[in-house]
């Protein structure tokens, strides 16, 4: 009934009308605008100014994109963070998500007993904090402790054990895989609620034509499912592309061994705040910010545009 | 194949991958209350008579400001989640209730937050809580997650208010019940089983976060237990009881929450991920 709200409100003065939108969105309005959209759009500004000896800002234009891309000590970091972080997506695209899927198509097939166990279980590392699921799994890791090597001989495997966050060649992969391990929970939650959301008459006709459980999932839930595959997608993107803590707390801020663990997030932390091997510089940050930035941006174009409307014709 | 997927596979798959997510927290935690000799010499037996010490969690507790550190994460982040509820479902009630012109515009303007991490206008906020005085006060980093939550918050609450009963609303408003008493006493009730949700989406994240605390209160004082067990941690490496039983310290109350609100948190997160 949108005309009895807008008698509701026009009955008010202009001015009463007003002093309550004003109440009722000026906080977070407000809040907002001044600790989230104003720090991204000076951040952005930012990055076009570059700091002198005496500390005074000078307006540089792009200077300092064409320096990240081009100089070759910025070129080999910057580039080094993105591929690292290309393959660390690429590694919870293959592995969380399939994962994911498999699981909540499982927890969503009918009468299954203790449903709500296997969902309460399988969450609980979603919830814990990356710093301390980093150290938890630095130290199963280790070989100073022995547990993951013990793990492996018993099954007969105890030779394929190396210390994989130490070595240059599987570190990465391995960080990779402790926070598929962790953030899993995400799109198996949000994929089981769609998977709910189907109607019943659909599962339950193809079901009377005789077919398995296996072939309903891929060739009845699975397409209807897509939309929700597609923002569990983007919803990875951004995550990934803004990781930090995971490979803070379990490598620290120089992301070794040599940077072979380095993302675009301990990059920027390393830029801003400075290291041992470089002082740290506002600009140069804002710079790297701003690259992420752009890079998140596109991914959620591609997704806006390309996937979830090819996706939308698909749902029901 | 077959025509049932045999109900034995799917409990065997189940419970495997049900072992893979709780193994390593039962070994951290499991280990913190052995003496050192026991955690290296039989790690995954459970702790004995004889292998049982507490000697890690006297030296957490009595070393460190944990309780401290408590008290910094619990108030920021209820402090936090109330003001991000407050002023979350305030601002969707406006905008699913009221039309004025650049409605739509704001509400896009307010979904900005839900794609773009607030983290990339890190070098600003500190400018600007330089500016403000407010470096190491709880009240910065209230203030940065407060900002972080409230675009999810409102997304999920405008949903949700949307499907609330109009006859509720105007028939209180045809007893000349003031608009902002509607929102109060009769909306903001019904808004209840929609807490669950937002607190996923908030308290979560502002508990479990490393970045803010980082870069904004990393003074003693004001250290959340993230920060305060990650520098705890980087200065006892060796000292295997001490940083398995802060590693506990940070997991146990977390998990102990967890199973008590689990299906309502589990509820709330598949009621709003519909979409």
């Amino acid at each position: 009934m949108p005309e009895l709200t807008q008698s509701a409100l026009s009955s008010k003065s202009g001015f009463g009308r007003l002093a309550l939108l004003v109440f009722f969105l000026g906080p977070a309005v407000v809040i907002y605008a001044a600790f989230s959209v104003y720090p991204l759009i000076a951040t952005m500004a930012l990055a076009s100014f570059t700091t002198d000896q005496a500390g005074a800002y000078h307006f540089a234009g792009i200077d300092n994109f064409i320096l990240l891309l081009t100089d070759k000590d910025w070129r080999g970091p910057f580039w080094n963070a993105l591929g690292n972080n290309v393959l660390f997506f690429i590694i919870h695209m293959l592995v969380q998500n399939p994962i994911g899927i498999a699981i909540a198509g499982l927890l969503s097939l009918p009468a299954l007993k203790f449903r709500a166990t296997y969902r309460t279980l399988i969450f609980m590392p979603t919830m814990l904090s990356v710093v301390i699921i980093g150290f938890a799994w630095n130290l199963i890791l280790s070989p100073l402790w022995g547990v993951s090597e013990g793990f492996l001989k018993f099954f007969g495997l105890g030779s394929l054990f190396q210390p994989w966050l130490g070595l240059e060649g599987s570190a990465l992969i391995t960080i990779g895989l402790i926070s598929v391990w962790q953030f899993v929970g995400i799109p198996l939650m949000l994929i089981y609620a769609a998977l709910l959301n189907i109607p019943e008459e659909l599962v339950d006709a193809a079901r009377i034509d005789g077919l398995s459980h296996l072939r309903i999932f891929f060739h009845v839930k699975l397409p209807l499912i897509m939309p929700t595959i597609g923002l569990v997608s983007i919803l990875t993107f951004v995550g990934n592309f803004n990781a930090f803590d995971l490979v803070y707390a379990i490598k620290g801020a120089l992301a070794g061994p040599n940077f072979s663990t380095d993302l675009l997030g301990t990059f920027f932390y390393r830029t801003f705040f400075g290291n041992q091997l470089q002082l740290g510089s506002p600009t140069m940050g804002a710079t790297v910010a701003t690259a992420m930035f752009l890079i998140i941006l596109m991914g959620v174009c591609v997704y806006l545009f390309l996937v979830q409307r090819r996706l939308e014709r698909h749902s029901f | 194949m077959s025509r049932r997927f045999g109900p034995a596979a799917v409990h065997v798959i189940l419970i495997a991958y049900s072992l893979i997510a709780l193994m390593p927290i039962l070994l951290v935690v499991m280990n913190s209350f052995k003496a050192r000799k026991a955690i290296f010499g039989a790690p995954l037996a459970l702790p004995s008579s004889e292998t049982f010490s507490l000697i890690g969690y006297s030296k957490v507790l009595g070393n460190s400001n944990v309780g401290m550190f408590f008290f910094n994460s619990v108030s920021v982040t209820l402090i936090s989640m109330a003001s991000v509820l407050l002023f979350g479902a305030m601002a969707a009630w406006a905008l699913a209730e009221y039309r004025f012109k650049g409605s739509t515009l704001l509400a896009l303007f307010l979904s900005i937050g839900i794609m773009v991490p607030i983290r990339l206008g890190s070098i600003s906020i500190l400018h600007t809580m330089v500016s403000l005085d407010l470096i190491n006060t709880r009240l910065a980093l209230i203030l940065v997650y407060t900002a972080q939550g409230l675009p999810m918050a409102i997304f999920i609450l405008s949903e949700f208010i949307s499907q609330i009963p109009k006859d509720l609303r105007d028939a209180a408003r045809c007893d000349g019940v003031p608009e902002i008493a509607i929102f109060f006493q009769v909306i903001a009730p019904l808004l209840r089983p929609a807490i669950a949700t937002v607190a996923v989406f908030t308290v979560v994240p502002i508990w479990n976060d490393l970045w803010f605390p980082l870069l904004l209160a990393p003074g003693k004082e004001t250290q959340t237990i993230t920060l305060g067990i990650q520098q705890f941690i980087g200065q006892y490496v060796t000292d295997w009881n001490s940083v398995l039983a802060a590693l506990s310290v940070a997991i146990l109350p977390v998990i102990a929450i967890y199973l008590i609100f689990s299906r309502q948190l589990i509820g709330g997160l598949t009621a709003g991920a519909v979409k």
